[in-house]
């Protein structure tokens, strides 16, 4: 009998081991279902917040409807950013870093969609667009930017959509973008004597003005501003990242594929044009995701500028400055009575609007200044059209990163809040200089028709690569310090 | 940043907590220093990482063997080619 009793046990044992196991299977498979319900339901009401927001603004004055446009077409741009990991940094980072060329590709295709959609707006009067002074400024702003943007870990539009994921450094960036401009431009008059001295005497025009005039068809904006200011320098970058960057592993592929079918004694396998054409388009093509948001971050795009200006005809204004003034806001507009109001995508000078707000509730005087008294104002930052761009932004990134399950709050080491500060420092500083950042004086510009706009994207290039540089060493020497394995040689 | 050796020809790295372009430039360069045939786990929450480190896979040939993420974190097993 002590053996039966023996096996009975045993046998009950393994039960309750069994049944715990599974109570333990569920529970936990409970706990993911209800984390799941919880992302979802935050979710949503992200998206029900921004809806309750947007039906007061209407019910105080219907003008809001202006600047709740921003933050529906940014909480947009928002998503698609996040959804494509679309960050103008980590083009030519990871092309420096680890010779990808994935987000390089995803800029170039956004840039040429979206010029396309640019010439005829620009062509229907329906266009917001005003090229910038071009001038060596940009250049350097640039390389201020692009030094910034690989060690903060993101662009000014990465900044805000990393900062929607709940990434702590983006967050300390995106302080650091904001403070750093506004101090820069009202310390000491020095940006001021900039813009008089330097900046505003520049030029400014669209190869489209330049080569035909004004007054243009869509022909003529189309082979100016699309073609040949946007899409054959495109095709020229996309070029040289294939041949330089891409092509190594791309003909690899093809090789070994095309050998799989010679036979044993053969010979060589040869390459031709047909089958470096079919390698770009492998490029072109290698993240599909990344393609995708590009083609749907030029058509928002242009259906942004195409909305903005269709409201300010519908409401009569050209500045929302001019509605501000006569609903009784005169102190929050510039002395030329307007507030920053781009008419499309922008991020870094509502950035700096926030940082002189805060400033100014410390008592420091930040109107005495061209940028800010004279050409952008400081408008409440319920009031200020960008900033509700900005914080669309934000909420969009953080709603599909929510649904996707990627949102984590993640607050910074000490190692990475310095580079966080310090890029987002030198950021600031670079879109000041340069007049605006990878969007404002890059991905708009270029589309628009300015040549000024490659000007920054070199500059960025050139900022990038010191920064890469720099990282590859100390993420060399962090790697030494690490308890590697014996196995492996550290070199 | 930890790399640990989890049994012969598989190690570790965890790169949680960092943002671009540390993960993928920490995955590029262990990577580097391991043997062909070898698995390396990677371990992070960047998400914009993930199609960076996907592109490196496909681009040196490695073959992600396995991609897993829950709660914003991310772990994928490269092999090396």
């Amino acid at each position: 009998m002590k053996p039966l009793s023996k096996n009975i046990n045993i046998g009950m044992g393994n039960k309750i081991l069994q049944n715990a196991q599974y109570k333990l299977k569920e529970e936990r498979m409970n706990m993911a279902d209800d984390a799941d319900r919880r992302r979802k339901f935050w979710a949503f009401s992200v998206v029900g917040i921004m809806l309750i927001i947007s039906l007061w603004y209407y019910r105080v004055n219907p003008i809001y409807m202006y600047i709740i446009a921003y933050a529906w077409f940014g909480f947009a741009y928002g998503i698609l950013l996040q959804w494509g990991r679309f960050c103008f940094a980590s083009a030519w980072r990871d092309l420096f870093a680890i010779g990808v060329t994935r987000m390089f590709v995803g800029i170039m295709v956004a840039m040429g969609v979206f010029s396309v959609i640019m010439a005829v707006l620009a062509a229907n009067q329906l266009s917001t667009f005003h090229p910038g002074p071009l001038g060596i400024h940009e250049l350097v702003g640039g390389l201020i930017f692009g030094l910034g943007m690989v060690l903060a870990g993101g662009c000014a539009s990465g900044t805000l959509y990393k900062t929607g994921e709940g990434n702590g450094t983006s967050m300390l960036a995106l302080l650091a973008i904001s403070f750093s401009q506004a101090i820069f431009v009202d310390a000491q008059g020095w940006f001021d004597k900039l813009l008089r001295g330097y900046i505003f005497p520049q030029p400014k025009f669209t190869l489209a003005e330049k080569f035909f005039g004004k007054g243009l068809s869509l022909g003529e904006y189309f082979i100016a501003n699309s073609i040949i200011n946007t899409i054959i320098p495109t095709l020229i970058f996309l070029s040289l990242a294939y041949w330089f960057v891409a092509r190594k592993g791309i003909v690899r592929r093809i090789i070994e594929k095309k050998a799989a079918t010679l036979p044993a004694d053969g010979g060589d396998v040869k390459l031709g044009l047909k089958d470096e054409l079919y390698g770009f388009w492998q490029m072109i093509t290698a993240s599909k995701r990344t393609t995708l948001a590009g083609i749907l971050i030029g058509i928002i795009a242009g259906i942004h500028v195409m909305a903005m200006q269709s409201l300010r005809d519908k409401f009569g204004i050209e500045n929302f400055g001019q509605a501000l003034v006569k609903l009784g806001f005169v102190e929050e507009v510039s002395r030329r009575g307007t507030v920053f109001d781009p008419g499309y995508w922008y991020i870094t000078t509502q950035e700096a609007q926030v940082g002189a707000w805060v400033l100014e509730k410390f008592g420091w005087n930040m109107k005495d200044n061209i940028y800010f008294g004279v050409m952008n104002g400081i408008p409440e930052p319920w009031h200020n059209p960008a900033l509700l761009m900005s914080i669309g932004i934000i909420l969009g990134a953080a709603a599909i990163a929510l649904l996707n399950k990627e949102f984590k709050f993640k607050a910074p080491t000490k190692e990475l809040a310095v580079w966080g500060i310090l890029g987002g420092t030198l950021m600031g500083l670079g879109a000041r200089i340069a007049l605006g950042c990878n969007i404002g004086a890059f991905y708009i510009r270029v589309a628009g028709g300015d040549p000024g706009g490659w000007l920054f994207f070199l500059g960025m290039g050139g900022g990038a690569l010191a920064s890469v540089k720099f990282l590859n060493w100390w993420t060399e020497r962090q790697l030494k310090e690490e308890d590697f394995d014996i196995d492996i040689e550290i070199e | 940043m930890k790399v640990k050796k989890l049994e012969d020809g598989v190690y570790q790295l965890d790169v949680k907590g960092y943002v671009c372009p540390h993960p993928q430039l920490y995955t590029m360069k262990t990577l580097q220093k391991l043997k062909s045939g070898d698995v390396l786990e990677v371990l992070f929450d960047n998400p914009s990482s993930e199609e960076s480190i996907t592109a490196l896979c496909d681009k040196e040939g490695h073959e992600i063997i396995e991609k897993r993420s829950d709660g914003g974190t991310f772990v994928y097993r490269i092999k090396k080619a």
